[in-house]
């Protein structure tokens, strides 16, 4: 008898659609990929040489399940100075490896079978995942290019039933880099206290908004004890690797995970803690200049996609932007595809962030700028190419 | 790619270069790559600074000769950081011998000769490393 050991829950979970493109892709010679989703930086040399001290010290152990008290000391630090919110050290901070696992630990925490979570669509690849793994159902709401990709928060609304438990949001957002506007943030709050809903914020790009100052959904009114506030390090400091990231909020949420944490992870590595605490503290600079250096490149390749046929709107942040494709009549996949063999260049299509993802492709900015403006050549060639093919075809017909 | 026209950028930098904000551009030369023998020194000089004038006329009789190619006034040991290009050592030696330490108020003269440039204008030379990412990743 061939028993069958995998769980049925875990088969009918969905291949992620970016697997699939790593797959073409790592066949191929002379790509110029714009479908990374991590920092082209490597770390910088001051975070680097603190976690090389840290090791040269002898700091190899364990630490608390919830983390280094001074790291947490240094994210409640950091969330006063730049929120003006008071997070308490000892039990409303938790530190994670990374956001997904943040993310994981708090489905579970918070969520009995059958429960539901509302997420905006499209959405970065693992929330309906975790959220199905945590024995929940993910609820989606589609957004569309029209509307900016925001949230809208009549249809909010009308997806809340009795088993709604969470809105998930993710802003910056990837893959489309929209950032939440203050309106639609007050409007998300006031409906979660009306209907008593947990919020959580995946705020991983927070730091990476490019005009003017990022807005948190814990600082709405009656926030402070119904946002779960999640974030990391990957992004803002070019860390991706070191898996690290926290989780800020309530109590007995935050206990909640923490007791799944002690049980599942034990503890984030303490080489990564000790190089997140040099991160918060005096890595402003660094910081800085990254950001400057990606809003350059979103000028750059927002002008470049436009002016090859590509409508693509200015994102406020993260280094994603979400062209459209259907000007040139393919479907998304059609296009990432063809735009792969023909002129050797990755994106991702925008149905791996979920179907209404349809039309659209994710081109990550994460790239130097002779990689974006070769790739944004390239992708002027395959547009022109690919548009004359339709029109002979037109004719033939 | 700043959020400016073309016009404006090419409107600030010829401001800027009228100013003399933007002094030159010039190349940054990797000389190791080079089959070249230059010499670069650093001279560590103390001087006796003149009633009313300081460092400055003595820093000017310094930096005329085309041998110097910086010179700043330092805090600390020593006054003067004259660095010199020469096309051997001996160039050099000969400069600091029969120019630098004659001049009347040069009290001492300390020559460190460079062995290698690491990092130069905040450029690490040799610095660069193949990217080691993913083509595509979430």
């Amino acid at each position: 008898m061939n028993r069958d050991f995998v769980s049925p829950v875990i088969k009918s979970l969905a291949p992620s659609g970016i697997r699939r493109f790593f797959d073409l892709v790592a066949d191929m010679d002379d790509v110029v990929s714009l479908g990374i989703g991590e920092p082209d930086f490597v770390t910088p040399w001051r975070i680097r040489e603190a976690a090389l001290h840290s090791l040269k010290e002898g700091y190899t152990m364990y630490t608390s399940n919830q983390g280094l008290l001074e790291l947490r000391n240094a994210i409640s630090d950091y969330w006063y100075e730049n929120m003006g919110m008071r997070y308490n050290p000892k039990e409303e901070i938790i530190v994670t490896v990374g956001v997904s696992e943040a993310l994981d630990l708090l489905m579970r925490t918070i969520l009995t079978p059958g429960d539901e979570v509302i997420m905006a669509e499209p959405c970065y690849v693992s929330y309906q995942p975790t959220v199905i793994l945590a024995g929940g159902v993910p609820r989606t709401i589609p957004t569309t290019m029209e509307d900016g990709f925001q949230l809208r928060v009549d249809e909010l609304e009308k997806a809340i039933n009795e088993r709604t438990k969470a809105v998930l949001l993710c802003s910056p957002n990837n893959p489309t880099g929209t950032v939440l506007t203050s309106h639609c943030l007050a409007d998300i709050a006031r409906v979660a206290v009306k209907y008593d809903l947990l919020v959580i914020t995946d705020e991983i790009y927070s730091e990476l908004v490019y005009d003017g100052k990022y807005t948190s959904i814990a600082q709405m009114p009656g926030m402070r004890e119904r946002a779960i506030v999640l974030n990391g390090f990957s992004k803002t400091y070019a860390m991706t690797g070191w898996r690290i990231g926290y989780a800020l909020g309530r109590t007995d949420v935050i206990k909640g995970m923490n007791k799944i944490h002690q049980y599942t992870m034990l503890c984030a590595p303490i080489t990564s803690q000790k190089a997140a605490i040099e991160a918060l503290r005096n890595c402003h600079r660094e910081k800085a200049a990254m950001r400057q250096e990606y809003n350059e490149r979103r000028r750059l390749i927002v002008k470049g996609l436009n002016e090859v046929g590509l409508e693509c709107s200015m994102p406020q942040g993260a280094f994603y932007v979400f062209p459209s494709v259907r000007s040139t009549g393919l479907d998304a996949e059609t296009f990432c595809e063809q735009l792969l063999k023909q002129e050797k260049v990755a994106v991702v299509p925008g149905t791996a962030f979920g179907s209404s993802g349809e039309g659209f492709v994710r081109c990550s900015y994460a790239a130097s700028i002779d990689e974006i403006k070769e790739a944004l050549e390239r992708i002027g060639r395959f547009v022109e190419n690919n548009s004359l093919r339709k029109c002979a075809s037109g004719e033939g017909a | 790619m700043l959020d400016l026209t073309e016009d404006e950028v090419i409107d600030q930098i010829a401001q800027m270069e009228e100013q003399g904000i933007i002094v030159k551009y010039h190349a940054l030369v990797n000389w190791e790559k080079v089959d070249d023998d230059l010499v670069e020194a650093m001279i560590a000089v103390q001087v006796e600074p003149e009633r009313d004038v300081g460092f400055d006329d003595i820093a000017e009789r310094i930096y005329n000769f085309p041998e110097v190619r910086a010179l700043y006034l330092m805090s600390g040991s020593y006054d003067l950081s004259v660095f010199v290009e020469g096309r051997d050592i001996r160039e050099v030696a000969h400069f600091v011998s029969t120019k630098l330490a004659t001049i009347d108020r040069v009290k001492s003269t300390v020559t460190y000769f460079v062995l290698k440039k690491y990092k130069q204008e905040g450029v690490i030379l040799d610095g660069k490393t193949k990217p080691k990412r993913m083509a595509v990743s979430p």
